[in-house]
């Protein structure tokens, strides 16, 4: 069994008050679950159907990202160390969560992440480059939004979620079929953000899904002093039907998608998805985790690794042959070596690129700003006068 | 290819903005084979204690920095000997490029030339960047913006240097000078370099501070011209001092270096906090508390107290409580923030409590409400929370005045620091029998020692000496209460 939100089993045969028995609008039961623990693949009467198609080829092949994005992590964290990263805001854990949602998107859905889906943008298709850029501060945006359908990470939390569903407003308006996700963590759904965005959304039937991530730490602050109700239960106050599903079962997580996904595209509307995860490492590289958690807890969750699971039970069926290991392998190095030669050998910015994508268009103040500070800049090169400092 | 070069990894920012880390650790030595993002060192930053994997993957040529010793960030912390066709520069710079620095930064605006050993920031002017390559560390004054990706950038004060518009002429001096830029290059230079103190570890620096040797005239003989405690011995004549203690330390280890972290830092912030703000003061009174000692007996026999915890801390509580009554100011508050003083009409008592975290000082709300019997209650609930590390945040804020109860520890008095807030504490010393003139005979009497620390700025001598002489009489004699209530 998943452990609730303290992370020990045990508590999670209380029930609590907005439990989802008594919540008509959750579907999928208390915690919907595929895969065990320990690799037991779990049959559902509801969602088995969601993830048919996923044979042995997909699960290798989720396996391979999963592995593949748990090493990107591993990178950057020390190329933060090693000082060609300012900041990089680590996703050990929650790997599950974020390939099983971003391989259930078309590529024509629009996706709205918070700063943490390195993964999304892995599977999206940006460049370890531009996944790099942003964190080194060499350039305010990491990809084209436009090209890979992935609006650039947002810092502010929760925000994304009003981006998304404006944007999902917006389809409906273009009568387009495509769906929107936005991705956002625990903490965000204590913000006035995701609650307005919430409340559009049901209002306009939008065709958005609000992923959320439950990692179970709001920086220091634990989910549960945030939250009485199960994170699931709060979208339902506004109408919006929700799942609550392990979030380091990779192919629960798909089930869920998919039928948000689905539900959203045929005009069902919004659509809130709690994956019960956990943030395994610190919150970023600047931040301590062992000052306010419990080691035990750490250790609860480790035995429910998400990569594990899905290693388990890909070796009860006998797929996790050498040569898959080998060419997983293979393939997480070459990723590495790339993010890290790509992190290093990146052109650093010029003083003045600063003023190149505040306007679209060419703009006179602008310019006024860019001719003074290049003037000020060439001060510096000028010999200094006798008796001026 | 068998050529290698030498390749320095500096000191990263490891936060947001830190300017400085504590190295706690190596996890490598001199000549070892590291591979890429082998974990070199621990290293303790003001927000976290974390690993440094290494940049290159080559031999460790050079430790620059010994475990204990906060180093600014920028400075070289470790090199390597790499393969010269080796990986792509990982942020730091060649040593050879080291000389050229100057050069390379000496046009300040192109700061995209990343060839550069120093990689001067944009600010950097042709003067600071020539300083800094000149003297290779630099003196930091004031730590600068440092672009990420740069590597960590060497602090040094380089100023840009600007012409003052409109002032030039009037300050035009009338005597021919040096060029301003060549000044404080040429100042530098005879600062001494702080940085070039002589090698050696914490404990050989504690004897050398010991012995008062300074160590920049000792020889050193040790690896790298390493002082040695034997040099230091040497050198001031003294033999080996004889072996320490058994079973003060594990053999070979003879210090043991903890985290400052946890209740620990806490307790530490509280108290210099406290120890700096508030101006203490402390009274001492030993008290023959035989009439107290017989009362508990009578009370641990009465039917009323059955199944109540009775010791002397709950009566002194107790009277600690009947004392305040006439003595209000030791029950108050310092209000910096709003220049106020604020006089509490209730009675938050907060008792000091050793946990397996260490010291918290948990409170008992509202205790002047209770009857003794209540308070007892209280004050066993409280002691057993609190060694079970289980006090809740909400019993640990709002106390209004503490005791602890030192006695338990067999200790007489001391001099308690305030719980911060709070406008005094009053220490329990151990109940002993002593020898004490009672009508002017000696008599053998259980006593005990009461120490009181107040804050000054709240409470006057004849407030705090009050409340003692009352808090006194009432563990002399309880019948007092009878005069106070």
């Amino acid at each position: 069994m998943l452990t609730d939100q303290a992370g020990k089993g045990v508590h999670h045969d209380t029930p609590r008050p907005g439990h989802s028995a008594q919540n008509p609008l959750r579907t999928g039961g208390d915690l919907l679950q595929l895969v065990s623990p320990d690799g037991e693949r779990i049959s559902h009467p509801e969602f088995d159907i969601w993830v048919k198609d996923i044979g042995d080829e997909q699960l290798c092949s989720l396996y391979e990202d999963m592995t593949v994005i748990r090493r990107i992590d591993a990178e950057a964290t020390a190329l933060q160390r090693q000082g060609e990263l300012a900041l990089w805001p680590p996703l050990l854990g929650q790997e599950a969560a974020q390939i099983g949602s971003s391989r259930s998107l078309r590529d024509d859905d629009f996706v709205f992440p918070s700063y943490r889906e390195s993964g999304v943008a892995y599977v999206r298709g940006a460049h370890l480059s531009e996944i790099a850029r942003v964190w080194r501060g060499n350039a305010s945006y990491g990809w084209d939004p436009l090209r890979i359908n992935l609006a650039t990470p947002q810092i502010i939390i929760g925000s994304q979620s009003l981006h998304a569903t404006g944007y999902a407003m917006g389809v409906q308006l273009d009568g387009a079929n495509t769906a929107v996700l936005a991705y956002f963590g625990d903490g965000a759904t204590s913000e006035g953000d995701v609650n307005e965005a919430m409340v559009f959304a049901a209002s306009y039937q939008a065709p958005v899904v609000f992923f959320c991530q439950n990692n179970h730490w709001a920086i220091s602050e634990p989910v549960r002093v945030q939250s009485h109700v199960q994170l699931a239960d709060r979208p339902t106050g506004f109408g919006i039907p929700s799942m609550r599903v392990d979030g380091n079962d990779v192919l629960a997580v798909m089930a869920a998608t998919r039928v948000a996904l689905d539900r959203a595209r045929k005009g069902g509307g919004p659509t809130f998805i709690e994956a019960v995860t956990y943030r395994m490492g610190p919150h970023t590289t600047a931040d301590d985790p062992t000052r306010y958690r419990d080691p035990i807890e750490l250790e609860d969750w480790a035995a429910k690794d998400p990569i594990l699971r899905l290693r388990k039970l890909l070796e009860a069926k006998g797929l996790l042959t050498e040569d898959v290991e080998t060419r997983v392998k293979a393939k997480a190095d070459a990723v590495a070596a790339e993010l890290r030669s790509s992190c290093i050998d990146m052109p650093d910015p010029q003083p003045l690129d600063v003023f190149n994508h505040v306007y679209s268009t060419p703009n006179s103040w602008i310019e006024r700003q860019k001719d003074h500070y290049s003037r000020y800049l060439n001060s510096f090169n000028q010999p200094v006068e006798e008796g001026a400092l | 290819m068998t050529a290698t070069m030498i390749k320095e990894f500096r000191l990263p920012d490891l936060g947001e903005g830190l300017t400085e880390s504590e190295i706690l650790s190596w996890k490598v030595a001199v000549g070892d084979t590291v591979t890429l993002n082998q974990v070199i060192a621990e290293v303790e930053t003001a927000k976290a204690v974390v690993e440094l994997p290494s940049p290159f993957a080559g031999v460790v040529a050079e430790l620059h920095e010994q475990p204990g010793t906060v180093v600014e960030v920028g400075k070289p912390i470790v090199s390597f000997e790499v393969d010269d066709a080796g990986s792509s520069n990982g942020g730091s710079a060649p040593v050879a490029g080291k000389g050229s620095a100057g050069t390379g930064s000496a046009d300040g605006v192109s700061a995209g030339d990343d060839s550069s050993g120093d990689r001067a920031v944009v600010e950097t002017s042709p003067k600071g960047a020539a300083a800094a390559a000149a003297d290779g560390v630099g003196s930091p004054a004031k730590r600068e913006p440092n672009l990420v990706g740069y590597g960590a950038v060497v602090e040094h004060s380089g100023r840009p240097t600007r012409r003052a518009r409109g002032q030039a002429q009037e300050m035009k001096s009338p005597i021919p000078e040096a060029p301003a830029g060549a000044e404080p290059v040429a100042s530098r230079q005879v600062e001494p370099e702080t940085s070039e103190r002589p090698r050696s570890t914490p404990p050989v620096r504690k004897l050398a501070r010991d012995l008062g040797v300074d160590l920049e005239l000792v020889p050193g003989t040790g690896p790298g011209g390493l002082i040695t405690r034997e040099d230091v011995q040497n050198f001031s004549g003294t033999p080996e001092p004889p072996a320490e203690a058994p079973g003060s330390a594990a053999q070979g280890e003879r210090e043991t270096r903890t985290p400052i972290k946890g209740v620990r830092k806490f307790t530490a912030a509280a108290m210099v906090q406290s120890a700096f703000t508030a101006p203490h003061v402390t009274e001492f009174l030993t008290v023959d508390v035989t009439a107290t000692m017989e009362l508990l007996a009578r009370l641990k026999g009465n039917k009323a107290f059955e199944g109540y915890k009775l010791t002397p801390l709950t009566i002194a509580a107790k009277a600690v409580l009947v004392a305040l009554r006439n003595n209000p100011s030791l029950n108050s508050r310092w209000d910096e923030a709003n220049q106020e003083i604020v006089q509490f009409n209730y009675v938050n008592l907060g008792i000091a409590a050793a946990t397996p975290r260490g010291l918290t000082v948990p409170n008992i709300k509202d205790a002047n409400r209770l009857t003794l019997r209540e308070l007892s209650t209280a004050l066993t609930e409280l002691t057993d929370t609190a060694r079970t590390g289980k006090t809740s945040p909400s019993d640990l804020s709002g106390g209004t005045i503490s005791i602890t109860n030192i006695g338990v520890f067999g200790i007489d008095a001391g001099t308690p620091i305030l719980n911060p807030g709070e406008a005094a504490i009053v220490a329990l010393g151990a109940v002993r029998k002593a020898p004490w003139v009672v009508n002017d005979e000696l008599a053998v009497r259980q006593v005990m020692s009461l120490s009181l620390s107040f804050d000054h700025r709240l409470v006057d001598g004849e407030q705090g000496s009050r409340f003692l002489a009352d808090l006194g009489s009432l563990l002399a004699d309880p019948a007092m209460v009878m005069t106070m209530i």
